[in-house]
């Protein structure tokens, strides 16, 4: 062993070092346009196939902006100004025109002729069928939106021919041909992913989780994980219109301060999903125009356990939400981005939801009901709160622990990390008292139901039972709104949650989107950047 | 010398099995977390069984150590990557940045401490200490987010603060991971003005940081060996000042300043995962952060394992610096 070390030999050491040097491959280059918009975010895309175990929400968006469904939603005016899809209109995307027969039973599309993928081949309804035969076969998320529309199994997709494409459902379902719209069911090229799909990965995972390949208005032309993803227009689309701009370059910039600073000097053009602080101030500006859209049927309630004794109380749950400070919770936690919920007319007349419930602030009232109850002295309850979603959490959870302290309450708030919250909440649906902000991406009050109020589903996290609402939602859920019998059952499910409050509705919460220099803004369900409509100004 | 590193190799072991316990004791499911809210039991029993989390804990260790010795320290779920290449993409970027960031440190705060150290109880030793302290108590996001303010926001003088680099600028080759390093060694002299440019204000935030324990160090060591013997026998020998100064008494000053070092950069690349996120900056903390409030233990554990492993290194380059500084250090000597 030769271990005297001296300088000479130090040195020595350092040009080793130097020499093996790790030679890895070049990287594409590129170079911002004039026709490129740069958008900012704080969440990370990690793959770039929905259909992956483990890709996560932001990365949604790939699906949306690379690929094609066979139909997609309209657009509409949002009242408070900003442009919204539209989930009463269904336009074609890859197809052309659709039937459905008369039982409802069996749906037929014609795919466009003209359409083709990237690499210039054809979309054919063998490619349809074999992505929605992934989509429902590979388990997890993507199988169980399949299932919502009623898509579980793949001999329920035929390819008639080259251009006709045929789903036989088992029953009926008004929810059907809106599922073909969601990001979910988009179609792939086929014989590009067969080419690279291997025994073990039959549906080429590991390929098309870097390499997408499909036909929609946008190419990926680079990804950076955790740094940016770069979108190149597609020339060839015949989804819907030609987007404006050649290029739109996401970045990903962890610090809400960051990303604010960057929006405010004009050097991106778009910051998106942007924290509710951040929207009130920005929208002072007058370089800066912020979206701030309710998510459509999303609602951040306080959820009263009905396996906690005192909640089985009707009294109790009405003192809790005649304690609640709505307008409070409003302006501190949300900043008054997003729409109200609560000071609404007791009788219901519309099938509207979100709706404004018959209850707002009044500790008179409060203090009555639970002097009524069989706990006029009030009792100890945990509050239970998501450190994932801190940021409206915890001053909401503050407010109402305050509130119901006057009414003899005694809340004590616990806080649950983020990667536990699903498993005591909506799993074993064991938190007393919690908040909660499930929002479905099919809008109709029935979906909302079935989901949050129904025995056993998963965002039912207070236990809530009631045999009438079982029925009603079990009856209008695959229900054509146009029935006549639809309205009035939706009515009095309304009427009757509204009453046992197993979930007391706080407000509707709004998705924040800052532009400085980027037009046309569209918000969607699935709360992600659709680049498709955006255009520079 | 090979003995030194071979004590290393028990250390590394130690680090692989306790960051495996540590990372399964971690609250929470992952293959709850990463099935998403809606899905159901069937589909998170499915992906527990992609991920591996059915098998016995024991057996999962052992598949995951026979893994590593292969190289492969498995898939982040989070990132979608495998954490090998994760690693290899952006530990550079975080080393890039606390290197630079103690290049800067060090070129204030060692003269610094030596001026405030040859003249004590001057305006220089009361300046040192106000910037010392006032860079050791400003917490490094607050800092970097005034720097930006100031010289972004307000005076539009530094560039945008979204990274590694701008949106003009391509990305060098990649050769080491360093884009100062990688633009050079190409001759893309473009490229390495716009990555030195995002970098100035991220490594003037950590700078400011690790100042204060680089400069005091170098204050305290300097007062010792300019009181000690030798010093005044130099002195009265009658050589120049600046001979005793810098050949005498600096020389034998620098031993404790380099092991400060080794330590204020082992810390300053815990400290970076609050500039990097204030930056944008694609490095190792924010990342191992993120993987750690979702469970995602292949990424732990391979980043806790590349830490370990660049300590080891560490140690072991302080120890060797020893000897070029302080030739009565040796290894095999005793």
């Amino acid at each position: 062993m030769a271990d005297k070390t001296s300088r000479r030999n130090f040195m020595k050491m350092g040009m080793a070092g130097a020499s093996v040097l790790p030679f890895l491959r070049a990287m594409p280059a590129l170079a911002q346009g004039s026709d490129t918009l740069v958008v900012v975010t704080g969440q990370s895309i990690n793959s770039l196939d929905l259909h992956r175990t483990g890709t996560n929400r932001p990365s949604y968006q790939v699906a949306v902006n690379c690929y094609d469904r066979l139909v997609s939603f309209g657009t509409k005016e949002v009242p408070g100004g900003g442009l919204s899809y539209d989930y009463d209109t269904i336009v074609p995307e890859l197809a052309e025109s659709w039937s459905m027969s008369d039982d409802g039973l069996v749906l037929t599309f014609k795919i466009k002729s003209k359409a083709t993928f990237w690499d210039g081949a054809k979309v054919t309804a063998k490619d349809v069928k074999w992505s929605f035969d992934r989509a429902v076969s590979v388990g997890g998320f993507p199988s169980v939106q399949m299932r919502a529309g009623g898509f579980i199994r793949p001999d329920q997709f035929a390819a008639i021919d080259d251009e006709t494409f045929q789903i036989t459902l088992d029953k009926p379902s008004k929810l059907s041909i809106p599922d073909l719209a969601v990001p979910v069911p988009f179609v792939i090229n086929s014989a590009v992913a067969k080419a690279n799909a291997t025994e073990d990965d039959p549906w080429a995972m590991e390929y098309l989780h870097k390499n997408p390949a499909g036909s929609g208005a946008f190419k990926v032309l680079r990804w950076t994980p955790g740094e940016q993803l770069v979108y190149e227009r597609n020339d060839n689309w015949v989804g819907g219109p030609l987007p404006a701009v050649q290029r739109v370059v996401l970045r990903e910039v962890p610090s809400p301060a960051t990303r604010r600073a960057l929006i405010e000097r004009g050097d991106v053009q778009m910051s998106f999903g942007i924290p509710d602080k951040d929207a009130a101030e920005l929208a002072e500006l007058e370089d800066v125009t912020v979206y701030s859209t309710p998510i459509e049927n999303c609602i951040h309630c306080l959820c009263t356990n009905t396996k906690f004794v005192p909640f089985q109380d009707a009294d109790v749950r009405k003192a809790v939400a005649y304690a609640v400070p709505y307008e409070e919770i409003f302006q501190a936690a949300a900043f008054g981005r997003g729409a109200p919920l609560w000071g609404g007319e007791a009788e219901i007349k519309d099938t509207a939801w979100p709706r404004k419930t018959q209850y707002s602030t009044n500790l008179e009232l409060a203090q009555k009901h639970m002097a009524k109850s069989a706990y006029p002295d009030g009792f100890d309850v945990p509050l239970s709160i998501n450190l994932g979603l801190a940021s409206w959490m915890e001053p909401t959870a503050l407010l109402i622990q305050q509130s119901l302290a006057k009414i003899g309450i005694n809340a004590t708030i616990e806080k649950i990390p983020g990667a536990n919250w699903r498993t005591a909440a909506l799993v074993e649906k064991r938190l007393a008292l919690h908040l909660e902000n499930f929002g479905g991406w099919l809008n109709t009050p029935d979906y909302y139901f079935f989901w949050a109020y129904q025995e056993g589903n998963l965002f039912n996290s207070s236990n809530y039972r009631n045999d009438e609402v079982e029925e009603l939602v079990n009856a209008t859920l695959h229900m054509s709104v146009d029935d006549p019998s639809y309205a009035p059952n939706i009515m009095r499910m309304m009427e009757i949650v509204l009453e046992d409050l197993p979930r007391i509705p706080l407000y509707q919460p709004a998705l924040n989107v800052a532009t400085n220099g980027a037009d046309d803004y569209e918000f969607w369900f699935h709360r992600q950047l659709d680049a498709r409509p955006l255009a520079a100004s | 010398m090979s003995l030194r590193a071979a004590q290393s190799i028990p250390v590394v072991i130690g680090v692989v099995i306790i960051s495996f316990l540590l990372t399964r004791a971690l609250p929470g499911d992952p293959a709850v977390y990463f099935a998403g809210a809606a899905a159901d039991e069937a589909s998170i029993a499915e992906i527990r069984i992609a991920l591996g989390l059915d098998k016995p804990v024991i057996q999962q260790f052992f598949i995951y150590v026979g893994d590593l010795l292969q190289g492969d320290m498995g898939q982040s779920i989070s990132s979608g990557q495998p954490v090998a290449s994760d690693l290899a993409n952006r530990l550079p970027a975080s080393l890039e940045l606390t290197l630079v960031a103690l290049i800067l440190s060090c070129g204030i705060s060692i003269p610094l401490g030596i001026l405030a150290a040859t003249r004590p109880g001057t305006w220089v030793d009361h300046l040192c200490r106000v910037l010392v302290t006032a860079g050791v108590s400003l917490p490094t996001f607050f800092t970097g987010i005034v720097l930006i303010y100031l010289f972004y926001y307000l005076l539009g003088i530094a560039p945008s603060p979204i990274g590694h680099l701008d949106f003009i600028s391509l990305d060098p080759d990649h050769i080491t991971g360093f884009y100062l390093i990688d633009a050079a060694l190409i001759g893309d002299w473009e490229t390495w003005l716009g990555a030195a440019k995002q970098l100035i204000l991220p490594a003037i935030t950590l700078a400011l940081f690790t100042l204060a324990p680089i400069a005091r160090m170098t204050r305290a060591a300097m007062l010792t060996a300019l009181s000690s013997d030798f010093i005044r026998t130099a002195r009265a020998a009658g050589l120049s000042n600046r001979k005793v100064l810098y050949v005498y008494a600096f020389r034998n000053a620098l031993l404790p300043v380099i092991t400060t070092l080794g330590m204020v950069f082992s810390f300053a690349l815990g400290a970076n995962v609050l500039v990097e996120k204030v930056f944008a900056w694609p490095g190792i903390g924010s990342y191992a952060v993120e993987a750690l409030v979702v469970s995602d233990y292949a990424a732990v554990q391979g980043f806790v394992l590349a830490m370990a492993l660049m300590f080891v290194a560490l140690n072991l380059v302080i120890d060797l610096l020893y000897t070029v500084v302080d030739p009565r250090i040796g290894f095999v000597a005793k």
